[in-house]
């Protein structure tokens, strides 16, 4: 199967493709994964003031239950096996977002024990910069993920057994 | 013949209420904890080597990352450590004091917030938690006023701070103080009087007051075991002799009397706020100490004098003399330390930190063993560990 062995691109399995990106984008599942410091201001975005689930985010506290993991705080290489585990346990499709310095690139700390950036074990959709990121650049990292979710084509083939999903960068 | 076979389960480092990446070993027979080994260094940042080649100066953005519930806490900490090296403890001005002691104990509030809000959360009770983290935005919009970040603040310096307090920011604390205690008979509504609340903590995680000096235990959860000890009454610092406050002490020794000691402690912190503001007056915030205080940004564009002396600091540093001090301060979670070494350099030759956290952990196997596996959530709520400074 490849990209040419799509349903194709008609007014039917485009619109199709909407409707599967739409559902996908609204109801977004992060776990419930926090590592460090920015984990706190991920609560705090998930809290009263900020209210993620106006956005259909919803923490789930399975992998196997959620279909977004937010990479909040510093990856050490002994913690490194443990976030690919759970991200294997996702279903797909699954996505993934680096919160903070620290899963971007390290941060400051730029020493034995410290990945510099999750993105040497894990396929990065969205980077979020801050230290920790602000709740509104956390939101605004989450609509820039549904809009990149809204660019995907052939989901509803996808979904259905034929061909995969293709991104747009 | 009776047949027992325990069971071990994984508890973390992906579990939603170790607090972080905190990894259980927990031998089960049936659902009696028999053995709980804590395993940690899943976020071993190396935070004490990196200060190694930084200067002074440099650390104190690390320190913001060590309990990064209670950030100005370790910032003061540390800044109180190198200025009793540097020497220049006396001369710190009385405004940067008083400040100091505010931020301080609004950090605490801060603390606990996040305290109350997960260990509700983790027992069940979700309501505690929409609400202290309304409050909570309060403290960090104050954080964001004087520092511009909204946990990482990074505002204290070596002799004083780093800017001045912003235009009304007094009557933000002083509107907030009025407005807390309300809050707190708030959550002390939902849980004190609620049995599920009740039945989950009383009884729970116990620790003699002898046992908990004997591993080391500091702050709230040592108080909760009936040992009077507070180092900002005990072993006071930034001026911490002159408020009047009282220490709580409850000789429950278990996560109800710890409970209701941090509860305690939260009006008391108000308390200490309201005196801290009748006490500000207007003044220096840094000593005079040019050669060691990083100048303000006003006097390094406009003066020579300043302008060398910034120079001279930052790509230099200012080098103490050799020698090796401790500095310990109550953090919202008990006793954090800082020990330097200097060897006449400008980097810390050495800096080991004592973190509460880490030695309140090594109560946990104590307090779990032999009870439920549900109470080993309640416990690790109870010693309020974060894991940015057990690991460092």
């Amino acid at each position: 199967m490849g990209v040419d062995k799509t349903l194709g691109n008609n007014v039917v399995t485009t619109s199709l493709d909407k409707l599967v990106n739409w559902s996908r984008s609204r109801s977004l599942w992060p776990l419930t994964f926090g590592l460090a410091c920015c984990a706190i201001e991920m609560m705090a975005t998930g809290a009263a003031r900020f209210d993620l689930d106006r956005f259909g985010v919803i923490f789930r506290a399975s992998p196997r239950q959620s279909d977004c993991i937010v990479i909040a705080g510093t990856v050490t290489k002994k913690m490194l096996p443990v976030i690919k585990t759970v991200y294997e346990q996702m279903p797909e499709p699954k996505y993934v977002i680096a919160m903070g310095a620290c899963a971007c690139s390290g941060g400051v700390f730029d020493t034995y024990s410290v990945v510099q950036g999750v993105d040497e074990a894990l396929p990065v959709d969205v980077y979020i910069p801050g230290c920790p990121p602000r709740p509104e650049g956390l939101l605004y990292g989450i609509l820039k993920l549904q809009e990149k979710i809204m660019k995907e084509r052939n989901s509803f083939g996808a979904a259905i057994g034929v061909g995969e999903r293709i991104c747009q960068a | 013949m009776s047949f027992t076979e325990t069971m071990t389960v994984n508890m973390g480092p992906q579990h939603p209420s170790t607090h972080g990446v905190l990894q259980l070993i927990l031998e089960l027979d049936g659902e009696i904890v028999t053995k709980a080994i804590p395993h940690i260094g899943f976020l071993h940042r190396g935070t004490e080597k990196l200060s190694e080649h930084r200067t002074y100066h440099q650390v104190i953005p690390l320190t913001d990352r060590l309990d990064y519930l209670a950030p100005m806490h370790n910032n003061l900490g540390y800044v109180l450590a190198v200025e009793k090296l540097f020497g220049i403890t006396d001369q710190i001005p009385e405004r940067a004091k008083v400040v100091r002691v505010m931020l301080a104990e609004l950090t605490r509030l801060k603390s606990h917030l996040v305290w109350i809000a997960c260990h509700a959360l983790d027992i069940g009770a979700m309501t505690v938690f929409i609400y202290a983290f309304r409050e909570r935005e309060h403290i960090m919009n104050m954080y964001e006023k004087i520092s511009g970040a909204r946990m990482t603040s990074n505002y204290f310096r070596v002799g004083g701070l780093s800017a001045d307090l912003p235009d009304g920011f007094e009557k933000d604390v002083r509107d907030f103080i009025d407005m807390m205690p309300g809050h707190i008979d708030t959550y002390e509504g939902l849980l004190t009087g609620n049995k599920i609340w009740q039945k989950r903590i009383m009884g729970v995680g116990n620790i003699t007051g002898e046992a908990a000096i004997d591993i080391g235990l500091t702050g709230p959860s040592l108080r909760g075991s009936g040992v009077d000890w507070d180092l900002r009454r005990d072993n006071p610092y930034s001026g911490y002799e002159d408020y009047d406050f009282k220490v709580h002490v409850d000789d429950g020794c278990d996560t109800w009397a710890r409970y209701k000691v941090r509860l305690l402690e939260m009006r008391e912190a108000c308390k200490i706020i309201r005196q801290c503001l009748d006490k500000l007056k207007p003044g220096p915030i840094l000593a005079d100490c040019p050669k060691i205080c990083l100048p303000p940004k006003k006097n390094v564009v406009n003066t020579i004098e300043g302008l060398i002396h910034h120079f001279k600091i930052i790509t230099e540093g200012p080098k103490p003399e050799v020698g090796e001090i401790y500095q310990g301060v109550e953090n919202p979670k008990g006793e954090v330390g800082f020990y330097l070494v200097s060897d006449g350099s400008p980097c810390p030759y050495r800096m080991k930190i004592r973190p509460a956290s880490f030695v309140n952990l090594q109560a946990l196997p104590q307090m779990v063993e032999g009870r439920l596996i549900a109470d080993v959530v309640a416990v690790i709520g109870t010693l309020d560990i974060v894991l940015g400074e057990i690991d460092r």
